[in-house]
């Protein structure tokens, strides 16, 4: 079952094809959900059955990865590396399954089934029906190349996809102002992001000469001394790469400077949100950076960095939250927050606890987002959380699910985030203090903007107009469905990592993990703390939790609306100002970056148009004019001057010679006379000599 | 008397000779042509006597039938058909004049210094074979004859067709369109 | 004296010379028609004199078709006159420009 393997991400690139050109409008709405989802389902269930056969095969049982090479894709001869000798480089087109990969596999079709089937109904209304879905499977496509490659390129390919589709999916609605702007922004910003992934790429290519997964770790895992050496800056190779990739997370994965699309990215319709911008593509980096731990624990200064980085998002994304008012807003500042936990976990080493918060907060987080959708799609659209209020005893379904959700995020026992959150802190704890506190610290900010979200919407008086009172209903099955699948997921996919207490050790998922996080001696999450010390953290944390609800509930609870938040925003008017204004990132970049790219551009305009064109271009005219001139000189005066002169020579000499025709047949006796005189006397002549 | 005995072929040939290029001067210098003909039937005429005395009565005969009764009778005919009245302001000589001179002193000096730096034998005083055919003295006219039938027999022939074609070809040329 | 070939050689060669004057210096078309006869009669005198010098009647029967040669030529030669004076009423040779250019 395992060598179906290539199938998974060729189905979803097929269904895309199949909507997008072959039945381009020609099919019901039906059959292209049909095709969209089944692709995807289909996909889902022989990944299933490919890990299965993966995980029953003697490869798994030695911890070696499955590897399926597909053809040679690129052969493109010799490489000099950077130590002098040239290696043959070649890139094939191949998938790796391993249990990271196999843990990302399951994720992203299970999840995105769900989220396609979530959409039928989400986007029945809408005209564009059909490019939707082949946008979204295009992504499945790519996404599940970028988690299923065996080589950083096939990665690097899917990277872009997804980031292609991305832009795609965020100015679906291309015809409004904003969506297209979004859509730029997000792929502009994860370009620059992609540059610092490039140059990982290369200097990756210059030291090994091949940029394969197994070949790279394994070389590395034998003689980790090749990427200790000084590479450039005073950097050693592993940390030039591991700071170039880190770059690239930080774009794709919405890190701090580079997390300004994301909450842009809400302008995309909402089961983009919950598959693109929560579940699947954010993740992408994290991913990367786990696939490459080894590389990332021979540089522990780059590390460093990435923890760091990861646990200031979460807390900056963390305030921002707090005064959003837009439902996708506060989801999306969450998001990055989350992605900034993740980041912190493997910046400290603990990478299969990043893998396993990334797999929750896939449940928990793409649930949300769905039934933020759910709101949505029930409010005709409106997205103000300060128009909405009691909904939850119109939309029961959504409101319990969404509940769920909130309940796993802010880490209450029992529910998936809980223990996924919870080793993330345990593991900083062991070693960088301030980032725990800055961790527990948004972890109670977590739950207290969160639960704002949920009792500004669900709970309290409906602040909307009559108008969409009137209209507000619960979704239909077909929406809710996927809410309740994944609201399971959100309970349920935290037993399955149970972090080790003691004697206690039910950590499935860090242990199947291991042959991946574990290949040279990395922790992967484990610990060196005694039991006591773990339960205190526990219980700190999820203390913290609950002061953060408590918090929340007395603000926002029961009927007392948007109230209790305009008497905090009093208090604290500066702050309050800060944060509603997102601490005008958004407004320095543009001061800066963009317009000082505007600037540049133009200025480089300019010189074209005035140097290149101008000088150059008409410069290059003006001679050529010119010596087509002297050309045409030398061809009137002195080519046709030679042909003139023959002309001449002839009738001139014609001329003269003319005059001895003088028609006088006297003339000609005479001269013919005289030839005779001479002819007989040089007879004569001879003769006598002779 | 006796002198003329002595040297009667020389005086005979001094006096034609005389006769001769006398005549033909008066040939080529006289403006009317009428004059010019009656000159070179003069001319022609000691020019067959020259040839008697060189024992060529055949040709002197010849001479006289053809040149004096052929054409100059012919040539006397075209003078009177062309008419001539504006014979007095004609200049005579062509521009070329003086180069003609020139030439006829160098070529008759050429001519002069050839013919003496070549000594002849003496000629035969009685030539036999002018007059000789098979062995048997005939005369010349008959000599002539025989060798003109015999071994000049084509050259004869196409004389006469040459006769025959100028015949045709002045009749065409002369025509009245 | 005798008479040698020399002197009709010589006087050959004067008649010859008269004659080619003659031709080249006159522009009364008649008269040089005449002078070529005049040049004609001096190579007969020519051949004449040399037969006997040699005693071969050759020479004399040479003559004797240089004579019907002479005649044949004088006859086409007045005709080219006749029409040439019927085309330009005149026998003046300096007016026979027809090849000029």
């Amino acid at each position: 079952m395992k060598q179906l393997l290539w199938i998974v991400p060729l189905l979803p690139l097929l269904g895309s094809l199949l909507n997008g050109v072959v039945l381009w409008k020609r099919i019901p709405k039906k059959a292209v959900a049909i095709i969209a989802c089944g692709t995807v389902g289909l996909s889902c269930l022989i990944g299933i059955g490919a890990i299965a056969g993966y995980m029953a095969s003697p490869e798994y049982a030695a911890h070696e990865p499955f590897e399926q090479i597909l053809y040679l894709w690129v052969p493109a001869g010799p490489l000099a590396l950077s130590d002098g000798s040239v290696s043959n480089f070649e890139v094939e087109v191949g998938f790796l399954l391993d249990p990271l990969s196999a843990v990302m596999l399951f994720m992203v079709t299970f999840v995105g089934f769900w989220i396609h089937v979530y959409s039928i109904g989400y986007m029945s209304q809408d005209a564009s029906f059909q490019r939707f879905f082949v946008y979204m499977n295009l992504f499945m496509g790519a996404m599940l190349l970028l988690i299923l490659g065996n080589n950083f390129l096939v990665l690097f390919v899917g990277w872009e996809g997804v980031g292609l589709c991305s832009y795609l999916l965020i100015g679906f609605w291309f015809t409004e102002e904003f969506p297209p702007y979004a859509g730029r922004k997000a792929f502009i910003v994860n370009r620059i992001g992609d540059a610092g992934f490039l140059m990982g790429l290369f200097a990756l290519a210059t030291t090994f000469g091949t940029l394969n997964y197994r070949k790279i770790f394994d070389r590395i895992a034998v003689d980790p001394a090749v990427v200790e050496t000084t590479l450039v800056l005073g950097l050693s190779v592993a940390a030039f790469v591991a700071i170039s990739l880190f770059i690239g997370a930080m774009g794709k994965s919405a890190q701090i400077p580079l997390y300004v699309w994301l909450p842009d990215a809400m302008a995309g319709p909402t089961p983009v949100s919950a598959l693109i911008h929560a579940a699947t593509m954010v993740t992408a980096g994290v991913y990367m950076v786990v696939r490459a731990n080894v590389i990332y624990q021979l540089a522990p200064s780059v590390s460093e960095v990435v923890a760091v980085i990861g646990a200031i998002t979460a807390i900056f994304a963390a305030t921002i939250g707090l005064a959003q008012t837009d439902i996708k807003k506060v989801l999306a500042y969450s998001t990055v927050s989350q992605l900034g936990y993740m980041f912190l976990a493997a910046g400290v080493g603990a990478y299969s606890v990043a893998i396993f918060h990334l797999f929750t907060h896939a449940f928990f987080k793409g649930l949300m987002f769905l039934g933020s959708g759910s709101v949505i799609h029930g409010m005709s659209g409106e997205q103000d959380m300060r128009k909405m209020g009691g909904l939850r005893k119109v939309m029961p379904t959504t409101y319990k699910t969404f509940l769920v959700g909130t309940l796993a995020i802010s880490g209450v026992p029992g529910f998936a985030g809980f223990f996924s959150k919870d080793q993330i802190l345990t593991a900083a704890f062991d070693g960088h203090r301030w980032l725990w506190l800055v961790g527990l610290t948004t972890a109670g900010l977590t739950a207290c903007y969160m639960f704002r979200l949920l009792f500004l919407t669900f709970w309290g008086d409906f602040r909307g107009t009559e108008q969409q009172w009137e209209h507000v209903h619960e979704s239909p099955s077909v929406m809710t469905t996927p809410l309740i699948v994944l609201a399971i997921g959100a309970v349920f996919s935290g037993w399955i990592g149970i972090p080790r207490v003691g004697h206690w050790d039910w950590n499935w998922f860090g242990h199947f993990l291991a042959p991946v996080t574990e290949t040279i001696g990395g922790h992967g999450g484990e610990h060196h703390l005694s039991v006591g010390v773990e339960l205190i953290l526990m219980t700190l944390s999820v203390a913290v939790a609950g002061f953060g609800i408590f918090v929340a509930w007395k603000t926002y609870g029961g009927n007392q609306g948007l109230a209790g938040g305009q008497r905090w925003a009093e208090r604290f008017p500066l702050v309050y100002r800060v944060l509603v204004n997102k601490y005008w990132v958004d407004e320095f970049y543009d001061a800066t970056i963009v317009r000082g790219t505007w600037a540049s551009a133009r200025a480089l305009f300019r010189f074209d148009t005035g140097f290149i064109d101008g000088f150059l271009v008409m410069g290059t005219r003006n001679l050529t004019v010119l010596s087509a001139y002297i050309s045409g000189f030398f061809d009137k005066y002195v080519v046709d001057g030679l042909v003139n002169l023959v002309g001449w020579i002839f009738e001139t000499g014609s001329k003269f010679f003319r005059r001895l025709q003088t028609g006088l047949v006297s003339q000609y006796a005479l001269v013919m006379a005289v030839g005779m005189f001479v002819l007989v006397l040089f007879y004569v002549v001879v003769a006598i000599r002779g | 008397m006796d002198f003329l005995v002595a040297n009667g072929t020389a005086v005979l040939f001094y006096l034609f000779a005389v006769i001769t290029v006398g005549s033909a001067i008066a040939v080529i210098t006289m403006r009317n042509p009428m004059y010019s003909a009656i000159s070179l039937l003069v001319c022609f005429l000691s020019m067959a006597a020259l040839f008697l005395l060189r024992h060529a009565e055949f040709i002197a005969v010849v001479q006289v039938f053809v040149y004096g009764g052929g054409i100059m009778v012919l040539f006397l005919f075209v003078i009177m058909l062309v008419n001539l009245h504006k014979l007095k302001e004609m200049r005579l000589f062509g521009v070329q004049w003086p180069m003609a001179v020139i030439l006829a002193i160098l070529l008759i000096g050429l001519i002069v210094v050839v013919v003496m730096s070549v000594s002849f034998g003496p000629p035969n005083p009685y030539p036999e074979q002018l007059v000789d055919v098979d062995g048997e003295a005939l005369g010349n006219s008959e000599a002539v004859g025989w060798h003109l039938y015999r071994e000049y027999l084509l050259p004869f022939e196409i004389a006469s067709i040459f006769l025959l074609v100028a015949m045709i070809g002045a009749v065409v040329l002369a025509r009245k369109e | 004296m005798e008479i040698a070939t020399t002197h009709y050689l010589v006087l050959s060669g004067i008649l010859f010379v008269i004659g080619l004057v003659g031709i080249v210096t006159r522009r009364n078309m008649i008269i040089v028609l005449m002078s070529i006869e005049l040049v004609l009669n001096s190579v007969n005198l020519n051949l004449v004199a040399f037969s006997y010098q040699m005693s071969d009647l050759t020479g004399q029967v040479m003559a004797v078709f240089t004579i019907a040669v002479a005649a044949g030529e004088a006859a086409v030669g007045l005709g080219i006159l006749v029409a040439f004076y019927r085309l330009h009423s005149s026998i003046d040779l300096e007016q026979a420009t027809e090849l000029r250019g």
